[in-house]
């Protein structure tokens, strides 16, 4: 199975996710943004970091991108999208998510390791949790607000859209402590939490367990992987 | 140069954090009579040519689809900019 990592100008996190890639079990695919060949990929990670500068808005440049062109005109076939904190960004740019991310509620930019609750493990990057599962996931943002208007967020508690909600703190001020968001088919999950980050023993947040052991991020890729080759 | 000239702000319900510190300041130098500031953008796009009517609706579009996000932001002109 190959996984593509589209890398932008300003993409911090494309390395960690192929390497999360590679340890859940699956060819990691390098995409570059200004090409819209996407190379027989199954599946594709839209990585963290600050595309563009960030310039214009956050993710508005990356969202207009050839290989994002490309991947959008792919999510309504059903390709499986995982967009990153700010590959999130991305999604809610193009419009493949609802809503948007602004500037964090006390304005600091945040690094923690965040507890999270899964909400939703029918989609194609959450089916190897438990519903209601609590997990562990580094948080690192400036702009993670997330905001919606009123019937868009009624839309996504109705639909059970919201795939994974803060828990203990909302470190953002984000609506309904909402961390991240699936699309109906399920294919197309964003979340502003790095997943990529908490994939090997020894280098992942603090359990209670041992320091470092955290590897909650790992089944993100492999409920891909398990859905896709299954 | 011709130019069409758009102007965005941030929805007047969002916090603009921005304005809130300039407004602070503004304050904290003596001009008490200014009670807030917003910040926003003003984006120039430049024209080879005068632009026509139909140069200023393509870029209402492309300030409402792309220069701008409406859950956001609000464009709030787009307009050709006087020579004179």
């Amino acid at each position: 199975m190959k996984i593509g990592v589209i890398t932008y100008p300003g993409t911090l996190d494309d390395r960690d996710a192929q390497r999360a890639i590679k340890l859940a079990g699956a060819t990691p695919v390098p995409l570059w943004h200004a090409s819209d060949d996407l190379k027989g990929i199954d599946a594709v990670v839209l990585p963290g970091g600050f595309s563009y500068g960030d310039y214009l808005r956050c993710g508005a440049i990356a969202a207009q991108a050839p290989a994002t062109k490309e991947v959008i005109k792919k999510a309504e076939k059903g390709l499986p999208i995982l967009g990153i904190c700010n590959g999130f960004q991305v999604l809610v740019e193009a419009h493949l998510l609802p809503g948007g991310l602004i500037r964090n509620e006390k304005q600091h930019f945040v690094c923690r390791d965040q507890r999270l609750r899964v909400e939703n493990s029918d989609t194609r990057w959450t089916g190897m949790f438990s519903e209601n599962e609590e997990i562990t996931i580094p948080l690192k943002n400036g702009e993670g607000g997330y905001i919606a208007d009123d019937e868009t967020l009624k839309y996504l508690e109705d639909e059970n859209l919201i795939a994974f909600r803060y828990l203990d703190v909302n470190p953002n001020g984000s609506m309904n402590e909402i961390a991240g968001l699936s699309n109906k088919q399920g294919n197309i999950v964003g979340l502003m939490p790095h997943p990529e980050h908490a994939v090997e023993p020894g280098f992942g947040p603090d359990t209670p367990i041992a320091t470092r052991s955290g590897i909650d991020g790992l089944r993100f890729f492999q409920s891909v992987i398990g859905q896709v080759v299954g | 140069m011709p130019k069409i000239i758009v102007e965005i702000m941030p929805k007047q319900d969002l916090l603009d954090p921005q304005g809130k510190a300039v407004a602070n300041a503004l304050k904290r130098a003596g001009n008490s009579e200014i009670d807030a500031t917003r910040i926003g953008k003003r984006i120039e796009l430049h024209y080879k040519e005068q632009p026509t009517e139909e140069d200023l609706e393509k870029a209402k579009e492309l300030a409402k689809d792309f220069l701008s996000n409406s859950v956001i932001e609000d464009v709030v002109d787009v307009y050709i900019e006087d020579q004179n």
